[in-house]
């Protein structure tokens, strides 16, 4: 019995091929995106934890300088009075097109490294080979390539066991590599300390004790990152759920008679349930492994520009390549059966619930949805809750909640809002063609309405991202104008060089504003502390978003500090509020400003007041000031007359191109996404379509019949489609604003510690608009096709048989 | 002559010939039978009359336009402007209110007039439904829409293809007595499908088709 | 004999396969080389001599504590130059090694330290004498009197040393051979050390008093290519006599050498073959078997003693494994002393 009704329910999808390659497509199409997303986020992770394991990074409690870095003079007497300490320094080296970590480690005392272990075993390295001049660079394949060719560079030995741009030396390599003679970026306190040592806080009291995390710090600042793919990667899964749900539906709706013949011929209804679970479980898993590959596909795709990325915002090292991972394969497959059997929910509940013989309705399978009243509550009821999430919360999360709530809210409300408008047509309506269209859309609306719930979403999506990375743009160039204001910026290969050229460049540039920086830990987080001269050049261009008044006389005269928007918002620091910048030394905020792309905090005081604290500061970049039709020949003098490389003296346009470029970067997985998303929808609706198309011949079949020609009836398909999906694509417009919105002024707040001014890109909506009637064009040209070319016997069939 | 059908045949693609060289002519007001088995070739002839298919040979006169000289277009015309059609089953647009489907024909062609089709309303009692969906109606009900549609329209030849087919005897009788009724009072042809040869002893003249010929 | 130093450089991760034990046999290039007949110089040659491969500042004592219990301490600063200079910073060739041990009848404690020279993190300053590495230290206003102290994450011992009797010469004034191919080192001890001192154990400090045995030695090239490990004793005797012996085992049998000291502190070598070393028993430690019990027979000087280890574990679990500790002596000579194994693997 069991074997017969099998055969029986596989032979309508031998007879409907198309049905099934559809659901296995919708099937594949959400779990490929939701799993190319988790792909990227478990490798991107997974290079995090992979990092911080090969270097060795926060498993051990540290110590740091409040500024700069730690003489080695302390680290030979804190190791005389007893501790034991590992050395490390740390800098970038530059290359060209880019720089190097290097990280320098006394290879003597430091905790074991993977890297140096594999390399010693592969290549026997001795120890003076390693320790001696002109040491030992260490590096993966692909770091050490970008050092070839590089005059002056110690031997390189290759291994995997590092991260990507990070260079693994000794220490004392290290500190002729970056010049960085007798200083230490930090000391990790290493286990087994002997007994009775005196504290360190007597011993050291400048130096700042930074507790061992479990994670890294790259994981806390990667998080919001993340937690953005990943509510892209749900959003894609849910559009694709949208196909599953309909064609699972339109396959049940069409051996509705099988399913009533086998009942009648005796088969139990559990079975038979239980059967059609089966066979949906069996989907779910074909459909799952196709998606699963598509998704490795996609994110291998993806990965490059997201490590691109990373690296650009956070310094993240991140592999582009990828990686099979069985807890993302098992995730994946969940996934798709969950969705597979959420988006059958319904379907197999009624087959469970309807009598055998109940006699069949034209919408008995689309039109039962939730009542309009009830669907429209509920979604009012989802946008209040998650309005209340964020005004309760307040947090990333909350922010996400807010947003799922609304776009559930919004995609609930839309056939609410559609029928009202339909109905509103509809008695506008002139002519019995036009009240036939219109009545026959609101009669199709309850099977297209998921459809058009997913062309809903792709299209806010796609507004409030766009709107959003627009807005960046614009705001992100305007403040690269402000705050590049010098014409060319010049790097120094040491202090005396440092000297030489701000001396030569007095009587030539019309200005030299020295970058001098120190690295201090404010309330435990790293901040980059600048010291500047008073000149029109900050006063006129320095994007402040609060201030004091007479800000810039208190920064001068040092008696205030300026902070970026970053560190106010983390620390709630304000102007008026007061900020301890060096053990001792503490300013008023005298203002904020915008800092984008830059994931740490930053400040700013008078360099004098700087220099009484921190006397050693390093002087070796410059900004300067000089008539920009001048600028290029000045920076050809310089090179010649100082030796200096091409890359040493960075004309403004060239900074600003690099900026631009790494935030074009940023964007380009969030593009690829939105483009996804919305062609997963114009698949829904196409599902959806030619799901109803069963319906659709009696619908159409009276009309023909009257004398109303089969090409028009062909176009008018198209039209309404196109209609619904304006209608939809009208009411994504402010639910696109409203998520450009929370996006700009909640999640980035949150994500990366600014805010956003909105700007609206109606050119975008309107591009935007095209591209929903392209989608529902495409979707509606294949039904309408058929319906064209339809013999007129097919249409008589309605009238002649019993279906 | 409202209807002349002349040595008309037609084949399926594969099949045997369902309509052989058949020949029929109509009057104005005349109302005519055509009985037969199933499958004898009566609801084809009826599709090709009604300009709904095309046929292989002869030739078909509605009112005076020859259907073999109409592109698709031209029939499509031809159907909204001098025909009209109740079928067995499945006449109505669902998605129009029964106000809407009883004017729908005749609004289409151009031919709306309100008092005739208060009237109509009232002689097939349909008043009572006018703001239901087809689908809220019974079948005899749904049935008086599609009769009301269709001579609305005021057409030339009224074409039903088994109207009461679906309906039981009580019910079918009524729809009969008044379509009989209705088109008598409009003055258009009938050509009627029909097994029963109850029904089709009501009608003016009877003509049976067995396989495809005319008897 | 305290060659293991060479072993130092196997410590380091790096060179884990470069060497093995027979590393230590190799040629010494650009270090120089002990010469027979060279005079050591003092206080200068309590200093170190970056110019040689391998040196070491080497301290054992055997302790009676107020609680009447025996213990033993270890203290050992090597030096190991991967190139013969001395250079600032960390690119210093100089690197430096240090254990500490404490070693109860019943428990033995140990800890290491690494450093580099260059930095002052570790090194030796002849006059005043100073040998420290991190917080350890073995220092004095001259060779006599020495402060010593080191600590671990469970122990620590603070103890002064003073010297009873003069520097003893080992070999020919101080050119010791260690083969039969005549490889040698510069070797001396002061072995007539009188301690007194506090232990700091997990149960709480220990007053000690006892004797004390320094032993300096520094070279290039050591040991024989054949040569895979030794076992080596520095013992007191009641009568006040001392005796250092070593056995060299290789390949081509074993090379045993010695100095018998008089109590006046006048020193006769013994050469190869002219000392009896067995071992009686064995004792499991790490997967291999240690000889903690040996004969030691002296037929010149009529001395044929049994040496125990006071604790059969004293498993110096270092980077590098060896086994040292304190012993107890009986037979034609009672006394006590200490016991060094290595290349048991």
């Amino acid at each position: 019995m069991r074997r017969a009704a099998i055969a029986c329910l596989w032979s309508h999808w031998a007879r409907h091929p198309l049905q099934l390659v559809t659901l296995l497509a919708g099937l594949a199409l959400a779990t490929g995106l939701w799993s190319a997303v988790q792909a990227i986020n478990a490798e991107a992770r997974s290079s995090y934890a992979e990092a911080s394991a090969q270097l060795g990074v926060g498993q051990f409690d540290e110590l740091r300088a409040a500024s700069g870095p730690i003489p080695l003079e302390r680290y030979v007497a804190l190791r005389r009075a007893g501790w034991q300490l590992a050395a490390v320094l740390e800098g970038q080296m530059r290359l060209p097109g880019g720089s190097v970590e290097v990280m320098g480690v006394d290879l003597l005392t430091y905790p074991s490294l993977p890297a140096v272990e594999e390399s010693s075993e592969a290549d026997g390295i001795a120890p003076a080979d390693a320790l001696l001049a002109p040491g030992l660079l260490i590096t993966r394949p692909e770091t050490a390539q970008r050092l070839q060719g590089q005059p002056g560079l110690p031997p390189v030995t290759l291994s995997q066991n590092l991260p990507s741009g990070v260079v693994l030396t000794d220490i004392g390599t290290a500190e002729s590599l970056l010049n960085r003679s007798g200083e230490i970026s930090r000391l990790l306190i290493l286990p087994d300390q002997g007994l009775g040592l005196a504290p360190l806080d007597d011993l050291a009291p400048e130096l700042i004790l930074v507790k061992a995390e479990g994670r890294s710090e790259l994981a806390r600042l990667t998080d919001s990152f993340h937690l953005n793919l990943t509510a892209f990667g749900l959003l894609s899964f849910a559009v694709g759920l949208f196909i599953v749900h309909g064609m699972v539906g339109l396959s049940f709706e069409q051996r509705r008679g099988m399913i009533r013949t086998l009942r009648a011929l005796g088969l139990p209804l559990r079975d038979l349930t239980l059967l059609m679970l089966g066979e949906l479980l069996l989907f779910a898993l074909i459909g799952g492994l196709i998606g699963l590959a598509l998704g490795f596909v996609v994110a291998g795709a993806l990965l490059p520009d997201v490590a691109a990325t990373l690296s650009g915002l956070y310094g993240a090292p991140v592999d582009g390549a990828l990686a099979l991972q069985p807890g993302w394969v098992a995730l994946g497959l969940t996934m798709a059966i969950a969705g597979t059997l959420a988006a059958s929910a319904q379907a197999l509940w009624r087959l469970s619930s309807v009598p055998i013989l109940q006699v069949q309705g034209q919408y008995a399978w689309s039109a039962q949805g939730l009542p309009t009243k009830l669907q429209a509550g509920l979604g009012l009821l989802l946008i209040c809750a998650g309005v209340w999430a964020l005004v309760a919360f307040e947090d990333l999360i909350a922010g996400f909640v807010m947003l799922g709530g609304l776009l559930m809210g919004a995609a609930l409300l839309l056939p609410p809002l559609l029928s009202l408008a339909l109905s509103f047509g509809a008695r506008r309506a002139r002519g019995p063609l036009g009240e036939w269209i219109w009545g026959d859309m609101r009669a199709q609306l309850p099977g297209l309405s998921l459809a058009l719930m997913a062309l809903l979403l792709a299209l806010a999506a796609n507004i409030g991202v766009g709107t959003m990375v627009s807005s960046f743009r614009l705001t992100f160039t305007g403040w690269l104008d402000q705050r590049l204001a010098s014409e060319l910026y010049v790097t120094a290969s040491d202090e005396a060089q440092g000297h030489e050229i701000e001396r030569w460049l007095d009587s030539r540039a019309d200005a030299v504003l020295p970058i001098r920086a120190t690295e201090v830990k404010v309330a435990g987080q790293t901040v980059f502390l600048y010291g500047i001269v008073d000149h029109a050049t900050y006063r006129d261009n320095w994007p402040l978003i609060a201030e004091m008044p007479d800000v810039w006389d208190l920064v001068a005269e040092g008696r205030g500090a300026l902070i970026n928007e970053q560190m106010a918002r983390r620390m709630d620091l304000w102007p008026g509020d007061s900020v301890t910048l060096l053990p001792g030394w503490s300013l008023p905020v005298a203002g904020v400003y915008s800092d984008y792309g830059n994931p740490t905090g930053q400040a700013i005081t008078a360099l004098p007041a700087l220099l009484e604290r921190v006397p050693d500061l390093p002087n070796t970049r410059f900004g300067i000031r000089i008539d920009p039709a001048e600028a290029d020949a000045l920076r050809r003098a310089l090179i010649e007359t100082f030796a200096l490389s091409p890359d040493a003296v960075v004309p403004q346009a060239a900074i600003k191109a690099s900026s631009l470029a790494i935030f074009e970067k940023t964007f380009v997985i969030t593009g690829a996404l939105n483009v996804l998303t919305l062609g997963v929808a114009g698949f829904a609706i196409l599902t959806s379509l030619l799901t109803l198309w069963a319906h659709r011949l009696p619908q159409l079949a009276p009309v023909w019949a009257l004398g109303i020609h089969r090409t028009t009836l062909a176009k008018l398909e198209v039209l309404r489609s196109v209609a619904l999906a304006v209608m939809t694509a009208m009411l994504a417009l402010p639910l696109g604003l409203i998520l450009a919105w929370i996006l700009l002024a909640v999640i980035n707040v949150e994500a990366f510690g600014w805010r956003l001014p909105m700007h609206v890109f109606p050119m975008q909506w309107l591009i935007l608009l095209l591209l929903a009637i392209a989608t529902a064009v495409l979707a509606a040209l294949l039904p309408a096709r058929r319906l064209s070319r339809l013999p007129p016997s097919d249409l008589l069939q309605v009238f002649a048989n019993a279906r | 002559m409202l209807l002349n059908v002349e040595t008309v045949s037609k084949t399926y693609p594969g099949g045997r010939p369902v309509l052989d060289q058949v020949s029929l002519a109509l009057e104005n007001g005349e109302t005519l039978a055509l009985t037969g088995e199933s499958g004898s070739g009566k609801s084809t002839l009826l599709n090709l009359i009604g300009a709904l298919d095309s046929f292989d040979g002869g030739e078909i006169t509605v009112a005076g336009t020859a259907l073999s000289g109409l592109n698709e277009r031209g029939r499509a015309t031809l159907r909204r402007e001098s025909l009209a059609v109740v079928f067995q089953q499945f006449n109505l647009i669902p998605s129009l209110s029964v106000e809407q489907n009883l004017s729908f024909q005749a609004r289409l062609s151009g031919r709306s007039d309100a008092a005739w089709l208060a009237y109509l309303t009232e002689r097939l009692g349909l008043a009572p439904f006018l703001a239901r969906f087809p689908e809220q109606l019974s079948g005899g009900q749904q049935q008086r829409v599609a009769i009301g549609r269709a001579l609305a329209a005021r057409p030339a030849l009224l074409l039903a293809d088994e109207p009461t087919g679906n309906l039981d005897e009580t019910a079918s009788a009524a729809v009969l007595d008044l379509m009989l009724e209705l088109v008598g009072e409009t003055g258009c042809g009938l050509l009627l499908v029909t097994h029963s040869a109850e029904i089709a002893a009501r009608l003016d003249r009877r003509l049976h088709l067995s396989g495809g010929h005319l008897a | 004999m305290r060659v293991r130093v060479l072993l130092f450089l196997l410590l380091l991760p790096l060179s884990l396969k470069a060497q093995g034990f027979a590393g230590l046999g190799t040629d010494a290039d650009g270090f120089a080389v002990p010469q027979r007949g060279h005079v050591l110089e003092f206080p200068r040659d309590h200093g170190a001599h970056p110019a040689y491969r391998i040196e070491w500042w080497y301290v054992t004592a055997t302790l009676t504590g107020a609680d009447g219990r025996d213990y033993g301490i270890q203290w050992t600063l090597f030096r190991s130059a991967l190139a013969p200079y001395e250079k600032d910073g960390w690119r210093s060739p100089q690197l430096w090694m240090a254990h500490a041990a404490l070693t109860t009848p019943d428990q033995h404690f140990v800890t290491e330290r690494l450093a580099r020279g260059g930095i002052g993190q570790a090194g030796v300053n002849a006059a005043p004498f100073e040998a420290w590495i991190d917080d350890w230290r073995l220092a004095g206003p001259d060779f006599d009197r020495l402060d010593l102290q080191a600590r671990g994450s469970d122990f620590a011992y603070d103890l002064e040393l003073s010297a009873q009797g003069p520097l003893v010469l080992h070999g020919d004034r101080g050119y010791s051979v260690k083969s039969q191919d005549g490889q040698a080192s510069y070797y001396y001890s002061q072995p007539h050390f009188a301690v007194t001192g506090v232990l700091t154990l997990p149960s709480g400090p220990v007053d000690v008093t006892g004797t004390a045995w320094l032993d300096r030695e520094w070279s290039s090239q050591p040991l024989s290519e054949d040569q895979t490990g030794w076992d080596w004793f520095s013992l007191g005797f009641d009568d006040g006599t001392r005796l250092m012996a070593f056995r060299l085992r290789g390949g081509r049998g074993d090379f045993t050498s010695g100095t018998w000291i008089d109590t006046d502190g006048t020193a006769t070598p013994l050469p190869n073959g002219s000392i009896e070393v067995a071992p009686l028993d064995l004792t499991r430690i790490e997967d291999r078997s240690i000889p903690t019990r040996w004969r030691l027979i002296l037929p010149e000087k009529a001395l044929s003693v049994e040496v125990e280890a006071l604790n059969t574990h004293a498993w110096m679990d270092t980077s590098f494994p060896y086994w040292e500790g304190p012993v107890r002596v009986t037979g034609s000579h009672d006394g006590g002393g200490y016991l060094e194994m290595t290349g048991y693997d």
